[in-house]
């Protein structure tokens, strides 16, 4: 039978198998961590902590500042050393709490709510919020503004994002291995709150293992069921997943899933919403593949929320040659970041450090109109269009043309024969139109 | 009947072109008299004022002036009571121009040119924290970890600057620095909103002294950042020097009041990194 899959995207090499069979091990706690103040899409958080403090794991450390924001918790006990602003998994400078450890790793006490499937839906999002989870498959949305969809949209269908089609990346995988059973809670708890009656978990083919636990976890409710998907990238980014597993097309244009009946949310989210409803234990702590050519031992690894990016190579044992890029997430989507002093973020779902040859840089070309970038991205843009646009500085006309449909999946420029930088220059745009939009309002 | 047959076929090449002709004729006449009493009944009443201005602006379009472009600034002149002396590109003259038709007084325009307060300049003389690879641009380079060069108020020379100007007045020297044609600097100020690190200020073409720098780090870490030897460190000596009192110093950078600075130069002596700079007497 043929698998689901969506229209257009590319298959890259997946280089999973590093570390696809090792399982997730638990990292030591680190001497120091650097919790960014804004991991997540909106508002940053705001300090409540002042240098001096002494903090045990799971202490409130930064409050949210708006509707869309989120609070910022201790990962580790000890001491605030430094407010101040440090290297972001991003790359960029922003705002954060450092926290030297006393090296004893003190928890706050969290109760276990056994009763927890039977609280109000209004409770659990008040959990869910106070954990301060956000989505965790890289983009960060904060998870109770998902799951607080307007009145007027009903949702009838959740689905887990297991697919985990960037490649290098098994962190999804291995969690889906080892926690399924709570992955499944965790899908029942998002169901209840925002009302669903269908979960769906979709998985690609490439993770036969996974497809089969899941699928066993889930024969005993009718309610719940498995989508293997068709191998294709990027399969795991929202829209495609929903068209993929239920044939629903979200609109363009800033369309929500809500409008077309669905939520998505992360797999590794769901665990830890399961974790924030049952035992209100916030989002400190959350699984990351170290992997590339370069890393000697890669893992899957447990770590801290803040851990910095060396700690893990460490933990790695290190390099075995000289490297030619660092990537927070994968390498199609992650940020290449200029040195490893950047810390582990909410969203980090990897560490990959490419060798010099595979990071070479290649020379970009003129476009040949062979329209192949146009074939496959998932959105149905054409970048080759609105990338001559912007070279030629034609914002407006850019955006006409879909500019900001683009979910910068990447596949446009992996296909590219010319190595245009398609992504970056739509990026480049992107951000130029969202200042000039910033401006005419202050205007 | 064969003459008969002949007449008639006659008659009938000459009504099918005939009739058509006479038909397009008559509706052209009616359309024509439609439009010629529309174009008097409807007319709009233009200021030919807008016009003539429109003719004496340079045409550049390079939205210096805050319109778009030279036709919306010769419609803000004449119907939004825009001052006259906006175009940089023009200058004196047109400024005088526009006074004629107006009938307003010709105010005194003072020439504006671009600076450019690095004195690192981008490629040649900077520490980088990393190899960029990408986009050559600095729009596009500033968004990768907040640019490639190791002072974040740096230029990273990727000529965003150059592209941007109309009147190819910015040119890179053979040191890598990017340097300001004042012949050709018509100060429209283009450059100075394409530069995403905010470097570049439009000033009188009389001013004379500069601070060839931006970086807002303390002294050791403004000086182990930049590439060239002409930081400003914060240290306050121009400050304490200048006879006039015309230079600050906020956040580890000095700044200079162009109203009170009479360019005497007093300050570029005491800079002991040379970041301040007297234009025709380059450090």
């Amino acid at each position: 039978m043929r698998l689901k899959t969506f229209v257009g995207g590319v298959h890259p090499p997946d280089n999973k198998h590093r570390t696809a069979a090792l399982p997730i091990e638990d990292m030591a706690v680190p001497t120091q961590v650097v919790i960014h103040m804004s991991q997540h899409i909106g508002a940053p958080s705001k300090p409540v902590v002042a240098v001096g403090d002494e903090v045990k794991v799971g202490q409130l450390i930064a409050e949210a500042t708006g509707f869309v924001s989120n609070p910022q918790h201790a990962s580790i006990s000890g001491k605030v050393t430094k407010i101040d602003r440090f290297l972001h998994p991003t790359g960029s400078m922003s705002q954060a709490i450092q926290i030297t450890s006393d090296g004893k790793d003190e928890w706050l006490e969290f109760a276990d709510d056994a009763d927890y499937m039977n609280l109000s839906a209004e409770q659990m999002k008040e959990r869910v919020k106070a954990a301060g989870i956000c989505g965790m498959g890289g983009a960060g949305f904060p998870s109770f503004v998902k799951l607080s969809p307007p009145a007027d949209k009903p949702i009838d269908t959740v689905i887990l994002n297991g697919v985990e089609c960037e490649p290098y990346l098994t962190s999804d995988h291995r969690l889906m291995l080892e926690k399924g059973e709570d992955i499944i809670q965790g899908l029942k708890l998002i169901m209840k709150m925002v009302g669903a009656q269908r979960g769906m978990i979709g998985i690609e083919a490439n993770k036969p293992d996974a497809i089969d636990v899941m699928t066993k976890l889930c024969a005993k409710e009718s309610a719940l069921s498995v989508v293997p998907l068709q191998l294709r990238y990027p399969q795991g980014a929202e829209k495609q997943l929903i068209y993929a597993a239920t044939k629903r097309k979200v609109p363009n244009a800033g369309g929500l899933p809500a409008a077309v009946g669905v939520i998505v949310q992360n797999v590794g989210t769901a665990y830890a919403i399961y974790e924030a409803i049952r035992y209100q234990k916030p989002l400190i702590e959350r699984i990351i593949t170290v992997t590339g050519s370069v890393v000697k031992q890669p893992k899957n690894l447990r770590v801290r929320i803040g851990t910095p990016f060396q700690e893990l190579v460490d933990a790695c044992d290190g390099l075995n040659q000289e490297p030619g890029k660092y990537i927070c997430g994968g390498p199609m989507m992650g940020f290449a970041i200029p040195s490893l002093e950047a810390s582990v973020g909410k969203g980090s779902s990897g560490l990959v450090i490419l060798d010099k040859k595979e990071a070479a840089d290649i020379e970009e070309r003129d476009c040949l109109r062979c329209a192949r970038c146009i074939d496959v991205c998932p959105m149905n843009i054409m970048p080759s269009l609105i990338v001559s646009y912007m070279k030629v500085g034609d914002l407006d006309n850019a955006v006409k043309m879909g500019l900001n449909d683009c979910i910068k999946c990447g596949s446009c420029a992996y296909v590219c024969p010319a190595h245009i930088r398609l992504v970056q220059w739509i990026d480049t745009g992107k951000l130029a139109w969202a200042e000039a939009q910033r401006k005419n309002k202050d205007a | 009947m064969n003459i008969a047959l002949y007449t008639l076929a006659e008659a009938s090449l000459a009504a099918q072109i005939g009739i058509p002709t006479f038909i397009i004729g008559i509706l052209g006449l009616v359309f024509g008299v439609l439009l010629a009493i529309a174009s008097k009944v409807f007319a709009v009443e233009t200021d030919p004022r807008v016009d003539e201005i429109n003719e004496i602006l340079p045409g550049a379009n390079c939205g210096g002036c805050g319109n778009p472009g030279c036709a919306g600034y010769a419609d803000a002149i004449v119907n939004k009571g825009e001052a006259i002396n906006k175009c940089a590109p023009g200058g004196a003259a047109v400024v005088a121009e526009i006074a004629k038709i107006m009938g307003q007084e010709a105010s005194e325009v003072q020439p504006m040119v671009a600076h450019i307060h690095c004195s690192s300049g981008g490629h040649k003389n900077t520490n980088w924290r990393y190899q960029y690879q990408g986009v050559f641009s600095c729009k596009s380079a500033v968004n990768l970890a907040g640019g490639p060069n190791a002072c974040e108020w740096g230029c990273l020379g990727f000529n965003d600057c150059q592209r941007a100007c109309l009147f190819d007045a910015i040119q890179v020297d053979a040191d890598g620095m990017r340097q300001i044609d004042m012949e050709k600097c018509t100060g429209c100020g283009a450059c100075a909103a394409a530069c995403p690190r905010n470097l570049i200020s439009i000033h009188p073409i009389d001013q004379k002294v500069f601070i060839n720098c931006s970086s807002k780090a303390k002294g050791p870490e403004a000086r182990a950042a930049c590439g060239s030897e002409h930081a400003c460190i914060g240290c306050g000596l121009c400050a304490k020097k200048c006879p006039e009192g015309a230079i600050t110093v906020t956040d580890n950078l000095a700044h200079i009041d162009a109203e009170k600075c009479t360019g005497c130069g007093v300050c570029a002596e005491a800079c002991p990194t040379k970041a301040i700079v007297v234009l025709g007497s380059r450090f």
